[in-house]
């Protein structure tokens, strides 16, 4: 592997792990939320929230582009506050990837919340917990499968995104130049053995995370009384 | 030391409404029919619903028109009618669970005194929770409510979930917790049995409504409610064990001024017990019986009669200076016998039931 392939790769990585941290600390409250309330407006927000599962991550891209760029909603507003734009920003990549990767943390997320059931938060308010406490003390710990699918398949679905990045980040070494662009150059100058080396890297990658994760799901079945 | 409840609460197929006062004292049962809104007013008193009204805890407002206390605020324990054990904590994190979270300063019981009380230690480092026979798993949870130090702890049907011998093991505890503990109990459930073992005040739910609300044997007296017409119809009274006659395995109990003979009992004499008797088991005479197989016979004076479907009468009698007995007997025999509301007959009492 080149110089410039261990750059993309460390740039990937710190893109997939920073896009899973943030998703973790946003999609869970949402989650949540989407999980325990009554609400009307929660179909439409899971519709929103599933968006990117089934949009061309082009459109989405595209959106963000000039979304982060010195004339859009964020870029406009991070220039008046005199801070430069976030188009073809690691920055601006990281807000875009957590978008895009939205679903795949808050899907599994309500569904594991959901499945721990009313029925134990009721009981640990009636053992004192508030709601916060219960949170942490019984549905997390409850929801630990859940939990592990939503981190690794996040992980896992930034580390190999493309339309996005192309879209929002371009093809800044060091700043925006992930695998799966690295990949397409190698492709794209006929290097077809660096292609292959980046592509098989990433299968493999992907279907080890994959795997540890349905291996660690059968082991720790929690079950429900 | 009261219960003040005034909670209305709707529903799309459902509306409870209840006023009620009533003791915090001993077991107070709420009985009724499946969907007469037990569990409901339950769950109200606990925070676990939000009704609109007022609900006042010995002087202590827990709901009013401005104030909802949440549920983990409110100094109660629940038994819910399954176990609902955390599954991811063993045995005694469970069971400390709510111990942890009070100020040690509110503590009124300790682990080992609850452990030793309801047998749990072979249990206590258990972590497969689930895999714990159901007798076992209520038993966690009522000593998990327990360690919470509740003012009042609500139990929801906690024996229905369990199967027969289940329910024999748990019942003794609640009894025990009913005579050792001072914490007072609102008790739901639609089990008769239970409710005439273990209650001391019974509030009856029909449809939502309050329908009676009084001490367990005046409610079970009364012939104007659902449960003078159930199969098991029947008073409660309390008697004393007064003399054990070994020699024909049998025990006489006093209960007021009369004496009652049954099968042998185990507690020693001078044990005040509570028995039931019920409606189908009493008949009645006009004249002293001629001698007859039924040892039981009480001079008594009918005080009420009330049609029970097409083709029987029930019979409210009163016994000695206080005591009351149902007695459930045909229109033919009512007819035969020419009996009268005042009219002064025997009552003759074919067994007893321990409750």
């Amino acid at each position: 592997m080149s110089a410039s392939d261990w750059l993309a790769l460390k740039t990937t990585l710190e893109l997939a792990a920073l896009t899973t941290l943030v998703l973790l600390m946003l999609g869970t409250p949402l989650a949540w939320w989407l999980a325990s309330t009554r609400s009307r407006m929660a179909v439409v927000i899971e519709a929103v929230v599933a968006l990117p599962l089934v949009l061309p991550p082009t459109v989405l891209g595209f959106y963000m582009l000039v979304a982060l760029g010195p004339n859009g909603l964020i870029g406009g507003l991070m220039e008046s506050l005199g801070l430069p734009h976030l188009a073809f920003t690691f920055t601006g990549l990281v807000l875009a990837s957590t978008l895009y990767s939205l679903p795949f943390m808050v899907q599994p997320l309500k569904d594991a919340f959901a499945a721990v059931g009313t029925r134990m938060t009721e009981a640990a308010a009636t053992l004192r917990a508030s709601t916060r406490d219960s949170f942490f003390s019984i549905v997390l710990p409850l929801s630990r499968r859940g939990l592990l699918t939503a981190i690794t398949l996040t992980f896992a679905h930034t580390l190999g995104e493309f339309g996005v990045v192309l879209m929002v980040g371009g093809n800044i070494p060091g700043q925006t130049r992930v695998l799966s662009i690295a990949l397409y150059d190698h492709a794209e100058s006929m290097d077809y053995a660096g292609a292959g080396l980046l592509a098989g890297g990433l299968l493999a990658a992907s279907f080890l995370m994959l795997l540890s994760v349905y291996a660690l799901n059968r082991r720790y079945r929690v079950v429900h009384p | 030391m009261t219960i003040r409840a005034r909670l209305q609460l709707n529903r799309a197929d459902f509306t409870l409404d209840v006023d009620a006062q009533f003791p915090l004292r001993g077991v107070s049962a709420v009985f009724g029919a499946s969907g007469s809104g037990k569990t409901t007013l339950l769950r109200c008193i606990a925070g676990l619903e939000r009704a609109a009204g007022v609900l006042q805890v010995n002087g202590e407002i827990w709901q009013d028109e401005t104030l909802f206390m949440p549920v983990h605020q409110r100094p109660l324990g629940y038994v819910f009618q399954e176990a609902s054990l955390f599954p991811h904590l063993s045995v005694r994190a469970n069971l400390e669970y709510g111990y942890k979270r009070i100020a040690p300063a509110a503590r009124r019981v300790r682990l080992e005194q609850v452990v030793e009380w309801l047998g749990l230690r072979p249990l206590l480092d258990r972590r497969d929770t689930v895999k714990l026979s159901g007798g076992e798993r209520q038993r966690v949870a009522i000593g998990r409510a327990l360690l919470a130090s509740p003012r009042l702890l609500l139990m929801d049907e906690p024996l229905s979930a369990l199967d027969a011998s289940s329910k024999q093991e748990i019942l003794p505890y609640l009894e025990a917790l009913h005579r050792d503990l001072e914490i007072p109990v609102v008790y739901v459930s639609h089990a008769l049995e239970e409710v005439a073992r273990l209650a001391d005040h019974l509030l009856l739910l029909e449809q939502g409504k309050l329908i009676a609300n009084g001490p367990l044997q005046e409610v079970l007296a009364r012939l104007d409610l659902p449960t003078a017409h159930r199969e098991d119809a029947g008073v409660v009274v309390e008697a004393t064990i007064a003399e054990h006659d070994d020699a024909y395995r049998m025990t006489r109990l006093t209960l007021g001024e009369n004496s009652l003979w049954t099968g042998h009992l185990n507690p020693p004499l001078g044990t005040l017990i509570r028995v039931r008797i019920m409606a189908r088991d009493v008949s009645i005479s006009v004249q002293p019986p001629h001698p007859s197989s039924i040892s039981n016979i009480l001079k008594a004076r009918i005080t009420e009669m009330q049609a029970e479907g097409c083709d029987k009468v029930n019979v409210r009698l009163s016994v000695g200076q206080s005591e009351v007995v149902i007695a459930r007997i045909t229109r033919r025999s009512r007819d035969l016998l020419q009996l009268s509301v005042g009219m002064a007959v025997f009552a003759q009492i074919k067994s007893v039931a321990l409750t």
